[in-house]
């Protein structure tokens, strides 16, 4: 199981949670665990044809997954992916 | 055993090398560092061009924030020859310092051939005393004040963030800090827009922060800008600038900025705050990543709630507009690490801070170019934005 930190637009699609686990040997299969688990995240991170949404980031422990292999990236035991749309609040 | 001063400086003057005045005239400007051993009251009142004082009763405890290179080139000069000469045997023999000269004759032949001397701008007696915390640290000292007064710092907003950056800023003596921002002050604000005041509800907002930043420290001089940041006056309010601070309340905006800062090629210092959770970075245009490398594009509305107002702890824009004040500081000092490349992430509920990299985007639609192949109408666009934001309410 990876850990999964939500950011703050996407903790009510998950009961409010600010970290959950997922399942899953890379980040694709983590995070279609998570939208199983949780439908509501499912538009907001993957687009109609299946892919990471561009205005998503998906951050493997301090890495962003799309440096290394997207959504094939592998996942082990401890891992955390950081979930993260744009903000913008400033005032 | 006991030696004559006289004696001491001729046996110590034998163990290193002196370089003539002549040979430190054609190294300056070329990566050599020229180091004043004198005391700082002697370095005020005028010193071998771009010379940094570093005094010999501080040499060993300060030489390394002057110059951390060992293996750097290093001239060292005081009055005449003499102290300078110690203190190179110090840096050679105590500190290993591998290339260090003392320069023959000090300041008084250097003058006497008709050198340049550079004579630094003095603080007054009031600044001295104003800023004598920031004068104690070596990282800053006179010369790092002087930095300060002379830096140029645009806020982008009197609001939650720009209150407390504006504060600390002026507060450290940064001689000129630009506002923009065409809101008035309401009571709503006043949880956490701390720069403004309950007499001055209904005031403009740039005319009350001016007016605390007057009260805090009369040095500094605001320019005022009680406007609204668009595509037809960006450039010309941005332009100048030596850092910008970020702390906009919308997509459209950021993106704008992004575009224009890159092509002008102006540091931007960039947090945003929703809720309980902030986010901080510092975009050097060409040197790191960009906001466009880092989101491509701005999120729909359902996930863009900065379109409409939202609740934020009101300590939380305190937290984060100083963790801006900092790096704004920090780039005008040239000092540290600034969050270039990093993005930093503010849990103020689980009392957290952790960073992910941001790296530069190869196929970034606006910094993988050329700052003159940026044209005015790329500034700022993105697809059907206003749309949604008049979606999301």
């Amino acid at each position: 199981m990876a850990k999964i930190k939500i950011p703050p637009v996407l903790r009510a699609s998950v009961g409010g949670e600010k970290e959950v686990s997922a399942s899953g040997g890379n980040v694709g299969e983590v995070l279609r665990d998570l939208a199983e688990n949780h439908p509501a995240t499912q538009s907001q991170l993957f687009s109609a044809d299946g892919e990471l949404n561009r205005y998503v980031n998906v951050y493997l422990n301090d890495e962003d997954v799309r440096v290394l292999d997207g959504l094939d990236t592998a996942v082990g035991e401890g891992d955390t992916l950081v979930i993260l749309p744009a903000m913008a609040g400033g005032a | 055993m006991s030696v004559s001063s006289a004696e001491l400086l001729r046996q110590i003057k034998n163990r290193i090398d002196e370089v003539d005045p002549s040979e430190v005239k054609e190294l300056i400007g070329e990566g050599v560092a020229i180091v004043d051993v004198r005391g700082s009251e002697e370095f005020a009142t005028g010193h071998l061009p771009g010379a940094k004082s570093v005094p010999r009763g501080h040499l060993e405890s300060r030489i390394e924030s002057a110059v951390p290179d060992r293996s750097a080139q290093i001239i060292l000069y005081c009055a005449s020859g003499s102290r300078s000469a110690y203190a190179a045997r110090t840096l050679i023999e105590d500190m290993g310092y591998e290339h260090v000269r003392s320069m023959v004759g000090g300041i008084t032949l250097w003058k006497d051939r008709g050198y340049e001397v550079e004579v630094p701008r003095a603080l007054s007696a009031e600044q001295r005393d104003r800023y004598s915390r920031h004068l104690l640290i070596p990282e800053i000292g006179h010369e790092g004040q002087q930095k300060l007064l002379d830096a140029k710092v645009l806020l982008l907003g009197a609001g939650g963030l720009g209150s407390p950056t504006a504060l600390y800023l002026a507060a450290a003596g940064v001689g000129k800090l630009g506002i923009v921002d065409d809101d008035e002050v309401d009571l709503s604000n006043l949880q956490r827009q701390v720069i403004h005041s309950t007499q001055r509800i209904g005031v403009p907002k740039v005319d009350s922060a001016e007016e605390t930043i007057h009260g805090l420290n009369p040095d500094v001089e605001v320019v005022k800008y009680p406007v609204r940041l668009n595509a037809e006056n960006i450039m010309e309010i941005i332009d100048g600038w030596d850092v910008i601070v970020d702390g906009v309340d919308n997509f459209p905006t950021r993106y704008l900025l992004n575009d224009a800062t890159v092509r002008l090629r102006i540091p931007v210092v960039s947090a945003s705050i929703l809720g309980f959770d902030g986010q901080l970075s510092v975009f050097k245009p060409y040197e790191g990543p960009c906001y466009r490398c880092l989101f491509r594009e701005p999120p729909p509305a359902e996930l863009a709630p900065s379109c409409g107002a939202n609740g934020v702890l009101g300590v939380l824009p305190g937290t984060m507009g100083l963790l801006q004040a900092t790096e704004v500081v920090k780039l005008i000092l040239g000092i540290g690490d600034p969050a270039i490349g990093r993005l930093l992430l503010y849990d103020a509920l689980g009392a957290t801070l952790t960073e992910v990299k941001v790296h530069r985007d190869p196929e970034c639609p606006i910094c993988s170019r050329a700052p003159d192949e940026i044209r005015d109408d790329e500034l700022g666009v993105f697809p059907d934005y206003e749309a949604f934001c008049a979606a999301a309410g």
